[in-house]
């Protein structure tokens, strides 16, 4: 499971970066460089078109992380490149947006878009699995999830769209509650779908999501 | 209590609702000519919510211009666009009002409709909707609240005979019934032999079924129906039959096919009604009837 990412357009970064002259780029080692939008290749094709476009890019660090606590010490290493920067642009997830901002005083602008946390199926195709609702139903639902997998994210059966196993939006998407009911059918529990889910708990994450976990274990001593 | 409807439904006539789709914007007025034209040929008359997930004058408002015009309407409501506290507020105002009967719908998916960036909502789906319409009448809000004066409707739904795949539909056709609903209407039917299998299924439950007849205007409909929209399938012969109508005369095919097939499903008591969608083409519904030897 990765962080999805995709590039902004360039009118939108340069749009953004209006007015800013020196620009150091940080990519990131991990999710932005395994969906190829944030890696040395992506950071070193951003530096050509930022400089075609008249700035001066003050420096490059693809940090190996951007999201985690290393970060600010990778910044630390390399505060040369930050100096005459104007403007930092990420090439990291939004995760690594607010990671970097929060350790440079500096504008800090987001080059990617953050999508989903999912998987990379084949080469350059992402499928969002989870949508960290905070009320797994995945018991009921043969492991697949129709949070996440159904466009409308119903809980008790397809809707009317449903068609060949696909769903109505289109873009070839399987329908979710056809793949669950030949997955239930299959293992003779079909009853799991009889069941009535009843509505879902919007409010089981709290929003903004923070939440003190108890210690278990040798750790709780 | 027991609606106009509900008493149609329960005395065993063949049932006929139609469809009333309110325009976008305020001119109410050919709404209100169909809802005249319409209202005494029919039991009742069903007002779609934002169709197709397209922004429309809203269902509820088309449901007291129904009722204000004198005929019984039937409240179409869709979990696309109100939460929970949203869809029981309008069923507490659609029954201060007089409108005792809702149609339980998810709705239509977003990107399909003309507000493409709006956000989804399906707080509820179907069958959550029709627990809580239940919920309502035992005296409590979803929160677990009183109501001071509770709410009491006869509720339906909706189910697509020609689904693919049908098992999973079929489940969901149950567990609307366990949710409580007394009647449906299906999604358009052509096939009628594909329609009885589906009723030999359907006979077991107690609740009356409405087939869903939607009005054919040209074989490049059907064409365009078959390929799209998901549910539907109109057999070759009635393509044809429409292919071999004069130039012009396609729509008069549309209304002798809708016609015999209301016919058919009345005269073998097939099911327990129809539901005729002339989306658009309400003019036409008398002379569909006509058609049906109603």
């Amino acid at each position: 499971m990765k962080t999805i990412t995709r590039l902004k357009d360039m009118d939108k970064i340069e749009n953004s970066l209006a007015g800013d002259t020196g620009v150091c780029i940080v990519g990131c080692g991990t999710c932005a460089t395994m969906c190829r939008t944030g890696g040395q290749e992506q950071v070193a094709a951003m530096k050509r078109s930022l400089q075609a476009l008249g700035k001066v890019v003050t420096g490059t660090l693809v940090v190996p992380t951007a999201c985690d606590e290393l970060s600010p010490q990778a910044v630390r290493d390399h505060k040369h490149i930050f100096e005459d920067a104007d403007a930092v642009l990420a090439m990291t997830c939004a995760f690594g947006v607010q990671t970097l901002a929060s350790t440079l005083m500096r504008p800090v602008i987001p080059a990617l878009d953050t999508l989903f946390l999912g998987k990379e199926q084949a080469v350059g195709s992402y499928s969002e699995i989870c949508m960290q609702c905070g009320e797994c139903v995945l018991e009921d639902t043969a492991g697949i999830c129709p949070v996440t997998a159904c466009h409308k994210g119903l809980l008790n059966g397809p809707c009317g769209g449903t068609n060949k196993g696909k769903c109505e939006i289109g873009n070839d998407t399987d329908c979710a509650w056809a793949m669950i009911y030949n997955r239930l059918q299959a293992m003779g529990r079909l009853d799991r779908m009889r069941k009535y889910q009843p509505p879902k708990n919007y409010q089981a994450v709290p929003k903004p999501g923070k939440v003190q976990i108890p210690l278990q274990g040798s750790e709780a001593q | 209590m027991s609606t106009a409807f509900k008493q149609a439904l329960e005395n065993g006539k063949f049932v006929v609702t139609s469809e009333i789709g309110p325009p976008k914007g305020v001119n109410l007025d050919p709404m209100k000519h169909h809802i005249e034209l319409l209202k005494d040929r029919v039991d009742a008359l069903n007002v779609t919510d934002n169709q197709s997930s397209v922004m429309r004058f809203p269902s509820l408002g088309g449901t007291l211009n129904v009722k204000e015009l004198g005929a019984e309407p039937i409240l179409q409501m869709t979990c696309r666009d109100r939460n929970r506290l949203a869809l029981q507020a309008d069923l507490l105002f659609a029954y201060s009002r007089g409108v005792r009967n809702v149609l339980c719908l998810t709705g239509d998916a977003v990107p399909v409709g003309d507000h493409k960036q709006a956000k989804a909502v399906f707080d509820l789906e179907s069958v959550q909707l029709l627990h809580t319409v239940r919920h309502l009448e035992t005296g409590k809000d979803l929160g677990g609240n009183d109501l001071d004066g509770p709410v009491e409707f006869c509720a339906g739904a909706i189910v697509t005979p020609e689904a693919d795949p049908l098992e999973p539909q079929l489940l969901k056709f149950e567990k609307k019934i366990q949710a409580g609903a007394e009647f449906f209407q299906t999604q358009a039917i052509y096939d009628l032999n594909n329609f009885r299998a589906f009723m030999d299924f359907a006979r077991q439950f107690e609740v009356k079924i409405l087939a869903g007849v939607v009005l054919l205007v040209s074989a490049r409909m059907a064409r365009y129906m078959n390929a799209n929209v998901p549910g539907i399938f109109v057999p070759d012969e009635l393509i044809a039959e429409l292919e071999a109508a004069p130039k012009g005369e396609a729509l008069k095919t549309g209304i002798r096919i809708a016609g015999r097939m209301i016919r058919e499903l009345r005269e073998e008591k097939i099911c327990d009604g129809v539901h005729i969608m002339a989306i658009g083409k309400e003019e036409v519904v008398p002379d569909i009837l006509a058609a049906a030897g109603m």
